[in-house]
């Protein structure tokens, strides 16, 4: 059937915040729906709170909605745009739950509105409803594991009763198994369910009988309107049931399955979307195994695309989201051509002649109080994805590719923390799920512990555990030799199980250089294959490649000026998406401009790894060798002449790559100007020069010279690693106790090669903390002729010391006089230009009064960048890129590129940026925020006055303003002038007031009386805020912390405020703006407009 | 397990440097039709399909062997394959159905083969210039190449005859009675049509009158190795057949049966060999991923109007079904019991019984 022509407009629903359990994956299957629908003739609409996304994109949807989302607001979207249908399966949960929201408010999926294409609301209940789905199941034949649904604590004990226990307890409706856990006592069976009901939006859990330790399989299915049904992948998990499929190291294909096994899930995954009723678009389905007797359950199926799905599209070439956007709007599958091959038709099913091996990333370090055990609820917050041709190759890979400071599986300086741990010891922990798990298999199979043993005691499979010491053998089998003693045959040998030439110097005692040399004098470099869907079968001409250690290689030879990207590996707190969208505007604005583009990265979920994004594409970790293997590579396909390489779109991940690249092949700002500007002491002198005022500080390797510094500059003081991004170990410093605390943390990274690690290259900075000083972030871009673009200045929320990811920030400043701006920008200029900077650069201020210091300086992409291309319609990442390989701004604007940014011309206009923290999966954290970053993601409100844009990024964040009730209030002694305000503006809205004593006297002395006062948790006190949280009476809290010490009832306050879903805030400032926020929402009902409109489009 | 060292040489001079596996061939010397499949399980039942006789396996997915082999997935008594080419063999397989390791079935089997080899290269040079005469072991170089460049090929050459039944037997006991030739015939064939009908399988070379003379139901026509222009015995039988009673043939019969009703077969380039081609349903439009083995392949435009084309490959629109219009057959080229490879044209053995029963469907 061909595309419907009685639908001309469509709706997608995005994904909103980078969250854990929903990341950029979406932006991935988002951004392709909006291509290929526009390209389809469609008018396409877009809903998105996030403004980091490609798809937030303006010129991939015509319009493009950046407001918050819910229900009430996509109604009002709908309203204004009136579509004739709404796509929902390519926006994760959140998707999927707004257009059910929708349904049952009759807004869409009936007579009369916009019509559900994708799924529809049948469908969707099916497989999200845990009881429907579990009767689905049964009905055709299809087995599911035991269980029952309860709605109240007293089913859940009924249910238990009959299944026993250990269970498994799952909310319905929720993503990334929040709420989720395996209960083995009848206490945690008890808290788990509780926490299970709360979870769940309508309160409803199934109990399951656990199967932890069976098999765990994931099937991609697809499917078109015709009923032509395809598996695109098989995913087989190596962690066995019990954890999270997210937080699982996942192989593609499937390893373990006889052909006769895996037909028959073939065939259950087939029956399961053509019950659940998916009538297009892709589903995947879960599947258990019981090693034993090859028993097959049904665990879930998502009736949308999903993360796995974006893997599965990665793994195999298959571009499912597109496909499925298109299957939707009526296409079948043998109507689509396969995208590689060209020649043959999408109604095929994959096939591969590698290994594709996924590791989630977590960020466990940033949250303090964790436990650190994988479980069924997923924790992570990013992942990474290795091809090689054999499993051992592709899991070297994607452990390397983790950024994480390993080199491969052991082998490496960081093994030594297994060093000290007995045997015994050992087999104990690798049975509990952990991110160290894989390390700990690799130690014991080096001790000689057998594979059955291992096996016995974590439950992985003998296939892995056996393919794993193949590696551990192939370092016995080197361990003696030396680089000059290897020949051809052994470097092949250790080289095609993936060995790093980083483990191999480790392993030999010599440098990696040392190593890398011999080994190409033997004549072994990387052979690149190419992903194709097809097993070489059929001639591609996709540009998809990985490495290995083969014969032929397959990179194809042209004559044009390459470009190569560095790509920002996988999504860690502090470098996420926002970094993905530089550097895929960076190809996209090259490609324009005639250059081929070359994409290097590693993350699965990103736009930058579609194999279309970029005229070629390498799937490789993001370290020197891989890097300067893909730059040879390029060199030798372009007949010897050499590549441009950009490192200063993708974080630090490239940036940090940039001293070991060749100097002459850097596009842009040069790495002695990145240099200069992370050298202290050279960073100083250029400061002094300029007559810039910072802070006072310097630099220290040790503790001593911390003290030293301290000394001279006085407490409070901020303790920072260099070169690390989302203040990795950053804190105040407020006593000599603490720095020495600091210190010898910061060390121990080091000895152990960890991300802000310690040693005399990486020094740490200590700088005088200016307490209530205002932070001023800038972006700007400057050319070789000297003129330097200010892309934006956003004052920041939150205090300075807060991070500027985890700080909420408006442009165009509010607070800041115009002439401080103006100063800020005559800063930023005169700095951008002792640096030499061709390119991106961004700087940031602390403002005290009216001095403006500056704290530092980056010549590269920010995690701003996105944001301030959409708050002013400037695209300034392409305009940058386009600078960095030599345009001036003067001839991009001639050009048509670089646009006047709008706010000049509509001053009614404020961008708010709120930062998304993950701290409703991590109740035992404390949610004040600091100098670390923490948040996962971020939103955008966009609207005409500070206030009412401040009010849509929370709402949007999640957090709803109250506009009644009554608030908590307790504020550090430095906050509690500023708290007056806080007091009357609150007072005038017709809020309550509780607050602590302290707070309550201060306030009383300047006429404001509060409700009540309640006592200290800590010194057990009948009334507390805690109480008062539990038991539903409070609906705002406004917590400050306290310096130094007496921290605990603030943090228990904090916790229970997240526990229970109360909206709170941890800074003064915070409550100033949601004061502001919550008076203006009163007044006036939130009205919707698109990007476009508000960029004159 | 030391290393024996291995090279596999193409007749075009290619060579590929890896390890032996498998059984130890006379003289270190396997020859054969290098071909390429692209399943990614199923390996036991590719090497034991009796259409691999004269051939040498390359599977393009890496890893083979993983869960080990079951005489439950064997396809025929022994394998008939002339070697196998892997990237990758696992020494340790892992599943609760495995008896034994791939490595020690093609040792019992006395299949040679060989692992270490960059098969995608392989697969791509296959790709572009055909099947190809090769020669792999531990012999040496020259010794191998002069083997491939010996070594016949496929065509012309009666391989159906190697690996048929020396004597009829029967299998399974369901409700119809159907003669099955076997030209080479798998054992999940023989499940599939076991559900529908008591099977009495009959060597290659019986005659028309002597299955007549059984009074079956139908007759089937077995997939087997080769060239189908080959087996002209066969083709003479059919064509007695035709008309007499309802047949229903898979891939080398669905060529033998197109040559009896007077059309002409080819040689494909490559050939399909994998479990993942898209063939439509050209009545419903239905299109169902198949499992594919053969070279050569049906002409159907030289059939003229005696037949209709069902199914066409949707990767290369090339023919992979027909019913003739005058007599109660049908043929398909692709493997509609799968073994290995997906279920979705089992319906086809449903046809069968109809045309059995009803003398249509």
């Amino acid at each position: 059937m061909p595309k419907r022509t009685d639908i001309h407009s469509i709706l997608i629903i995005g994904s909103g915040p980078i969250v854990i359990g929903q990341a950029c994956e979406f932006d991935y299957s988002g951004t392709q729906a909006c291509r290929v629908l526009k390209e389809e003739g469609y008018r396409v609409i877009l809903a998105n709170s996030n403004p980091a996304t490609i798809m937030t994109d303006p010129d991939f949807a015509d319009r493009t909605y950046i407001e918050p989302l819910t229900w009430e607001v996509i109604a009002k979207i709908i309203e204004r745009e009136k579509p004739d249908a709404v796509l929902p399966t390519l926006g994760g949960q959140t998707g999927l739950n707004l257009a059910m929201a929708l349904y049952e408010r009759g807004l869409v999926g009936v007579p009369g509105t916009p019509e559900l294409i994708g799924a529809n609301a049948e469908s969707i209940s099916t497989a999200e409803d845990r009881d429907k789905f579990k009767k689905a199941m049964i009905e055709i034949g299809l087995k599911v594991p035991e269980s029952g649904i309860a709605h109240t604590m007293e089913d859940a004990l009924e249910v238990i009763k009959t299944i026993g226990l250990p269970a498994i307890i799952r909310p319905a409706y929720i993503l990334g198994g929040r709420g989720t856990g395996i209960a083995s006592t009848a206490e945690e069976f008890a808290q788990l369910a509780a926490n299970g009901l709360d979870a769940s939006p309508i309160r409803e859990i199934l109990i399951e009988k656990s199967i932890a330790g069976w098999k765990e399989y994931e099937l991609e299915v697809m499917r078109d309107t015709a009923d032509n049904c395809v598996i695109i992948c098989s995913i087989e998990n190596f962690d066995p049931m019990g954890v999270h499929t997210g937080d699982s190291i996942t192989v593609a294909p499937a390893q373990t399955l006889s052909d006769v096994e895996y037909q028959i899930m073939r065939d259950a995954a087939l029956a399961c979307i053509r019950r659940v009723g998916v009538e297009t678009g892709g589903s995947n389905v879960q599947f258990a195994v019981n090693p034993a007797n090859g028993d097959v359950v049904v665990i879930e199926m998502n009736p949308r695309v999903s993360r796995s799905s974006a893997l599965a599209s990665k793994a195999t070439g298959f571009p499912i989201a597109k496909i499925a956007a298109k299957l939707a709007v009526g296409y079948t599958l043998d109507e689509i051509p396969n995208d590689i091959t060209k020649a043959t038709p999408a109604s095929f099913e994959p096939t591969i002649d590698y290994v594709v091996t996924k590791i989630p990333r977590w960020a466990f370090e940033k949250l303090p109080g964790t436990s650190g055990i994988l479980g069924t609820q997923m924790q992570s917050v990013g992942e990474v994805m290795a091809i090689g041709r054999t499993f051992p190759e592709s899991l070297q890979k994607a452990l390397r590719s983790l950024e994480q400071g390993r080199l491969g599986l052991n082998c490496d300086p960081a093994e030594k923390q297994l060093a000290e741990i007995s045997t015994e010891e050992l087999m104990r922990l690798v049975d509990i799920p952990t991110p160290d798990r894989i390390f700990i298999i690799g130690e014991l199979l080096l001790r000689g512990v057998s594979v059955d043993d291992v096996h016995a005691a974590c439950k992985v499979d003998p296939w892995f555990l056996d393919q794993m010491s193949i590696i551990i053998e192939e370092r016995d089998a080197v361990k003696e030799l030396r680089p000059s003693a290897m020949t051809k045959a052994a470097w092949r040998r250790v080289k095609r199980v993936g060995f790093s030439d980083a483990q191999l110097a480790y392993l030999w005692g010599s440098s990696e250089s040392e190593v890398r040399e011999a080994r190409e004098a033997a004549g072994v470099i990387p052979t690149y294959k190419t992903v194709d869907t097809c097993s070489a079968e059929f001639a591609a001409l996709t540009p998809y490649h990985y490495s290995t250690y083969e014969d032929e290689n397959e990179v194809r030879e042209s004559d044009r000026q390459r470009v190569i990207i560095l790509g920002s590996g996988p999504n860690r707190i502090g470098q996420g998406i926002e970094f993905d969208y530089c550097c895929v505007h960076a190809s996209f604005a090259l490609r324009d401009a005639g250059f081929e583009t070359v994409m290097v990265n590693c993350n699965p979920e990103t736009v930058s790894t579609d194999y279309d994004t970029s005229d070629r594409l390498y799937f490789e970790p993001l370290t020197k060798e891989d890097v300067l293997n893909v730059i040879a590579a390029e060199t030798a396909a372009a007949g010897g002449k050499k590549p441009k390489v950009i490192v200063s779109l993708g974080g630090q991940t490239p940036l940090k790559l940039s001293g070991q690249i060749p100097v002459d092949l850097i596009a842009g700002t040069s790495p002695a100007s990145i240099d200069l500007a992370e050298d202290r002491e050279k960073w100083n002198e250029l400061c002094e020069s300029l007559s810039i005022p910072q802070p006072p500080g310097g630099t220290a390797v040790n503790l001593e010279q911390a003290m030293a510094m301290v000394d001279r500059v006085g407490f409070p003081v901020l303790v920072r690693p260099s070169y690390v991004l989302g203040g990795r170990g950053m804190q105040i410093v407020h006593d000599r106790d603490h720095l020495a605390r600091a210190m010898a943390e910061l060390s121990g990274y080091g000895s152990l090669g960890k991300e802000g690690g310690l040693s005399a290259e990486r020094p740490v900075l200590i700088d005088r903390f200016l307490e209530d000083a205002t932070e001023v972030d800038v972006d700007a871009i400057r050319d070789h002729t000297g003129e330097v673009l200010i892309g934006g200045v956003m004052e920041h929320v939150e205090e300075a010391g807060v991070h500027s990811g985890d700080s909420a920030c408006a442009i165009p400043p509010q607070t800041l006089p115009a002439w401080v701006v103006e100063v800020i920008e005559s800063y930023t200029t005169a700095i951008a230009t002792a640096l030499d900077v061709r390119g991106l650069i961004n700087v940031q201020f602390a403002v005290a009064g009216t001095n403006v210091y500056v704290i530092e300086a980056n010549p590269r992409a920010s995690r701003t960048v996105p944001f301030v291309a959409k708050a002013t319609g400037v695209p300034l990442a392409k305009v940058a890129t386009r600078v960095m390989l030599g345009s001036t701004l003067a001839e991009l604007r001639t050009e048509g590129l670089l646009t006047r940014s709008v706010l000049l011309d509509s001053p009614n206009t404020v961008a708010v940026k709120e930062a998304v923290l993950p701290f409703s999966r991590f109740p035992e954290v404390d949610t004040a925020l600091g100098p670390e970053m923490r948040s996962t993601g971020e939103v955008m409100g966009i609207d005409v006055t500070f206030g009412r844009a401040f009010y849509k990024a929370e709402l949007a964040a999640g957090t709803v303003l109250p506009t009644s009730g009554t608030v908590f209030l307790s504020l550090a002694d430095g906050d509690k002038p500023a708290g007056i305000v806080v007091a009357k503006r609150l007072r005038a809205l017709g809020f309550g007031i509780v607050a602590t004593p302290g707070t309550a006297n201060y306030l009383s002395r300047f006429g404001y009386m509060v409700d009540a006062v309640v006592g200290k948790v800590s010194e057990g006190a009948k009334i507390t805020a805690v109480n008062l949280i539990a038991s539903g009476e409070i609906s705002f809290v406004i917590n400050t912390p306290q310096g130094r010490g007496g921290r605990t009832d603030g943090e228990a306050i904090r916790k229970a405020a997240n526990v229970h879903r109360v909206c709170s805030v941890t800074t003064v400032e915070a409550a100033l703006a949601a004061a502001q926020g919550m008076a203006e929402q009163l007044d006036h009902a939130l009205e919707v407009k698109s990007l476009q409109e508000y960029h004159g489009r | 397990m030391a290393i024996r060292e291995a090279a596999l040489v193409l007749a075009d001079g290619s060579v590929f440097e890896g390890e032996a596996i498998g059984a130890e061939a006379p003289n270190g010397i396997s020859t054969g039709e290098v071909v390429f499949n692209t399943v990614l399980s199923g390996y036991q039942e590719v090497v034991t399909d009796p259409s691999y006789a004269g051939q040498i396996i390359t599977f393009t997915y890496p890893h083979i062997g993983n869960y080990g082999t079951t005489v439950a997935d064997d396809e025929s008594r022994r394998p008939f394959c002339r070697g196998v080419i892997v990237r990758d063999l696992a020494r340790r397989h892992s599943n609760f159905r495995a008896e034994q390791s791939l490595n020690e079935l093609l040792k019992k089997s006395g299949i040679a083969g060989i692992a270490g080899i960059d098969t995608r290269r392989l697969t791509r040079i296959l790709r572009d210039t055909g099947a190809m005469p090769g020669a792999f072991g531990t012999a040496s170089q020259s010794d191998l190449l002069a083997a491939a460049r010996a070594e016949k090929g496929t065509d012309g050459i009666d391989l159906v005859a190697t690996v048929t039944t020396d004597k009829p037997y029967s299998f399974g006991n369901g409700p119809l009675k159907v003669v099955a030739y076997d030209f080479g015939i798998k054992t999940t064939i023989l499940r599939c049509l076991s559900e529908i009908a008591t099977i009495e399988v009959v060597p290659a070379s019986t005659t028309a009158a002597e299955v007549l003379a059984r009074q079956p139901h139908g007759v089937f026509l077995s997939n087997g190795p080769g060239d189908p222009a080959a087996v002209p015995y066969a083709v003479d039988a059919i064509r007695d057949l035709v008309g007499q009673v309802p047949l229903f043939g898979i891939c080398l019969g669905h060529q033998l049966l197109s040559r009896a009703l007077g059309g002409t077969t080819y040689k494909l380039p490559f050939g399909h060999h994998g479990g993942n081609h898209p063939v439509q349903h050209l009545a419903s439009g239905h299109v169902e991923i198949t499992s594919q083995n053969h070279n050569f392949c049906v002409d159907a435009e030289s059939l003229g109007g005696r037949v209709a084309v069902t199914h066409l490959n949707l990767n290369d629109q090339t023919n992979e079904g027909m019913r003739v219009l005058d007599a109660p057959a049908f043929s398909v080229q692709y493997h509609p019991e799968a073994g290995p490879g997906p279920h979705d044209s089992r319906y086809l053995f449903e046809q069968f019984a109809q045309l059995m029963q009803n003398g249509t469907f």
